[in-house]
C-alpha cells in the first residue's frame, strides 16, 4: 500500500497546536463526554443539528495527546454540513481504516483529509486515541452522555 | 547536554557490559534500533540463567507439587520449597513458611484485604494508605471499607513527592487497624520512610502491610528489622517470570487468618459437611501453583544475590543521578517527584508533548518507556498532570542509554514545538 506511514505529519501536528472548532457550543443540540481511562484523554464534543438532520456546527473542548486532539479537530471540520447518516458512514469508514480493514487508496470512501490517519494502523495502541473524538460524537448523536473507550 | 564519555559512573566493581550479556533481549532491535529498555518499573527482563533454569525444569524435571509420591513430583516439590526458602532469605524472613506464594502483588494485597481485613476490620475502624499508591494498594481497601463500613484515610504527599509525616502522625489513632503503603512509589520513585511508618503504626496498635513490588529488586530488604506484618513482592519486577509473587507475613499473624481462596492443597481434611485448614503457607495456596515460575523466581534470587543487591542499588543510584542531571537540563521538561530518597525512576512531563506521543516518538528510537497514569490516578491528580512519561532503570542499563533517552526527548520537543 502506498500511504504515508509517518504518524506525526505536519498537518496532524498543526491541528494539535491549533485545533479547529476548539470551543464549547452553548446551545448545541447534542453533546457528549468521552474519556480514555488508560491515558486520561478527555473531550466533550458539541453538535448543532437542524431539523433536516444536517450538522450545522461542531465543536470540542478537552485535553489529550496530539493524535486524539488533531483527530477531533479534523473530525469537527469534516462533520460540518454533513447529514447525520453521512456522519455515521464516514465514522464507520474511518474506524475501518485505522483498524486496517479499509484501504483508503483502493476501497471507495468519503474520508477526504481523514486519510491522513491511515498510519495509525501501524500503532495498535493509538487507535483509541484517533477514534475517541469520533466515538464521542457518535455517542452525542445517539444521546449517550458519557462514554469511555474501555 | 552532558556527554557520556566525560561522565564516569563510579562503580568500578560493576561490570555492566558483562551483565548485559546475561540478558538475551537486550541484543534485540526495535524499528531497526538497539532496544533500550527503560520500563523496568512495569516489568523486568530475564537473565539467561532464569530462562535456562525454567527450560531445564520444564524439559527434564517437571512434576506436580505437594501431591505425588513419585520421584519427579517429590523432586519438583523440593525445588518449589527451595525457592520459598530463597525468597525468605531474600527478604530476611525468619522462616520459609512465612512466605506465601500468590500470582503477584495484586493478589497478595487482596489476600491481606480479604483474609485479614474481613476478619479483623469492622465498622468505624480505619485503614491508612497514602496519596502515592498503585491502584492495587487502593482499590482492595476501598472495597473492604465499603463492605465493612470502615474508613479509608490517606497520607498526603508534598510537592516533592515525600509523604507528609506530620499528617500521618495526626491520622493514627486507636481506631487505626491497618496501615498499607508502598516501600517505593511506582509513579514517582519516592522511597518511603517505612521503618518509621511501621513503628508508629505499631505504637498505635495497628498492623502494617508494605507493598514491596518496586523495592524488593532494588534494595536490601529485612522484614525482621522493619518489623512489618506483611511485605508483598512481584516476581516479574525482579527478573523472574510473571504469574508468581507473594508476600511475607509474620507467622503469628498468618495463623490467625482464614483462607482466602479455597479448594485443594489448602485443607487438612474434608468431609461433605466441613473442612479443616492447613497451616500457613499452604492454607493460602489453594490449587496447583505456577510451578516452573516459582523455580524461575528461585533462580532469579540466586542471580541477584550473586551480583549483590547492595551493589545493584548503588549502581542504579548512580544511573538515577546521571539521568536526573541530563533530564533537568532539558528546557520544558518537568520532573514529577523529587523526593529526598528515590529509586532509579524518573517521571517527567513535557510542556508541549503529551506522554502518549512521547512514548511513540521514543519507541521509534528503540526506547521503551511508559506513558500514562501508572495505575496511580490519585497521584497524577495530586501533581496536576493527566499522565507522565516514566523512565525506570535497572542495573543492566547504561549511561549511554540515558544519553540516547535525552536525545530522543529533545527530538520529541522539536517535533511538537
Ligand atoms: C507499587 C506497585 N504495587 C503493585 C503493583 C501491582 O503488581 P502486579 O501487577 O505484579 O500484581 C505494581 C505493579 O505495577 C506496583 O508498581
Amino acid at each position: 500500500m502506498s500511504y504515508n506511514k509517518e504518524l506525526y505529519q505536519r498537518v496532524i501536528l498543526d491541528h494539535n497546536k491549533n485545533p479547529k472548532n476548539f470551543r464549547e457550543i452553548k446551545n448545541a443540540t447534542h453533546s457528549s463526554h468521552g474519556f480514555n481511562p488508560l491515558c486520561g484523554d478527555d473531550y466533550t464534543v458539541y453538535l448543532t443539528v437542524d431539523d433536516d438532520e444536517v450538522i450545522q456546527d461542531a465543536g470540542f473542548v478537552g485535553a489529550g495527546c496530539a493524535i486524539s486532539k488533531s483527530s477531533a479537530s479534523l473530525m469537527t471540520a469534516t462533520l460540518k454540513g454533513k447529514k447525520i447518516d453521512e456522519a455515521r458512514v464516514i465514522f464507520d469508514q474511518f474506524h475501518k481504516m485505522v483498524l486496517g480493514e479499509l484501504d483508503p487508496e483502493k476501497d471507495e470512501n468519503r474520508l477526504g483529509k481523514l486519510k491522513l490517519f491511515v498510519g495509525i494502523r501501524e500503532y495498535p495502541s493509538r487507535i483509541k486515541c484517533a477514534s475517541l473524538g469520533w466515538h464521542t460524537a457518535i455517542a452525542a448523536l445517539d444521546k449517550a452522555e458519557d462514554i469511555t473507550t474501555e | 547536554m552532558a556527554d557520556a564519555s566525560t561522565v564516569k559512573i563510579k562503580t568500578p566493581a560493576f561490570d555492566v557490559e558483562a551483565i548485559r550479556k546475561d540478558f538475551p533481549i537486550l541484543s534485540q532491535t526495535v524499528h531497526g534500533k538497539p532496544l533500550i529498555y527503560l520500563d523496568n518499573a512495569a516489568t523486568t527482563q530475564k537473565p539467561r540463567q532464569v530462562i535456562d533454569r525454567m527450560y531445564k525444569f520444564e524439559s527434564e524435571e517437571y512434576g506436580t507439587v505437594r501431591r505425588g509420591a513419585y520421584k519427579i513430583s517429590e523432586h519438583s516439590t523440593q525445588l518449589y520449597e527451595e525457592s520459598r526458602q530463597k525468597m525468605a532469605g531474600f527478604l530476611g524472613a525468619p522462616t520459609k513458611d512465612e512466605i506465601v506464594f500468590t500470582s503477584g502483588t495484586t493478589q497478595a494485597i487482596n489476600l491481606v484485604a480479604y483474609s485479614y481485613g474481613r476478619k479483623f476490620i469492622g465498622a468505624g475502624d480505619e485503614i491508612i494508605i497514602s496519596n502515592i499508591e498503585h491502584h492495587a494498594n487502593t482499590v482492595p481497601w476501598q472495597v473492604l471499607c465499603e463492605e465493612k463500613g470502615a474508613v479509608l484515610k490517606v497520607i498526603p504527599v508534598n510537592d516533592d513527592g515525600d509523604l507528609v509525616m506530620e499528617e500521618y502522625d495526626r491520622l493514627l489513632n486507636a481506631k487505626t487497624k491497618l496501615v498499607a503503603v508502598n516501600h517505593v512509589s511506582n509513579a514517582l520513585g519516592t522511597v518511603n520512610p517505612i521503618k518509621e511508618i511501621i513503628r508508629k503504626a505499631h505504637d498505635a496498635g495497628a498492623k502494617v502491610m508494605i507493598d514491596g513490588a518496586q523495592s524488593a529488586p532494588h534494595m536490601k530488604i529485612d522484614v525482621q528489622d522493619l518489623d512489618c506484618d506483611f511485605y508483598t513482592f512481584s516476581g516479574h519486577k525482579m527478573y523472574a517470570p510473571s504469574g508468581i509473587g507473594g508476600l511475607f507475613g509474620k507467622m503469628e499473624v498468618l495463623e490467625t487468618m482464614p483462607p482466602y481462596v479455597t479448594g485443594g492443597d489448602m485443607i487438612l481434611q474434608v468431609t461433605l459437611e466441613k473442612s479443616t485448614y492447613q497451616k500457613p503457607p499452604s492454607r493460602f495456596e489453594a490449587g496447583t501453583p505456577p510451578i516452573s515460575q516459582v523455580i524461575g523466581l528461585g533462580e532469579a534470587i540466586d542471580y541477584l544475590n550473586a551480583i549483590g543487591i547492595e551493589k545493584i542499588g548503588e549502581y542504579e543510584h548512580s544511573l538515577l543521578e546521571y539521568g536526573t542531571r541530563l533530564l533537568s537540563d532539558i528546557e520544558g521538561l518537568r520532573i514529577i517527584g523529587q523526593a529526598r530518597e528515590k529509586a532509579a525512576l524518573i517521571s517527567f512531563y513535557l510542556e508541549d508533548a503529551h506522554p502518549h506521543d512521547v512514548v511513540t516518538i521514543l519507541d521509534e528510537d528503540g526506547i521503551a518507556v511508559r506513558g500514562g497514569h501508572h495505575c496511580a490516578q490519585p497521584t497524577m491528580k495530586r501533581f496536576g498532570v493527566p499522565a507522565t512519561t516514566r523512565a525506570s532503570m535497572s542495573f543492566y542499563n547504561t549511561p549511554e542509554e540515558l544519553d540516547a533517552l535525552a536525545a530522543s526527548i529533545q527530538r520529541c520537543i522539536k517535533i511538537f514545538s
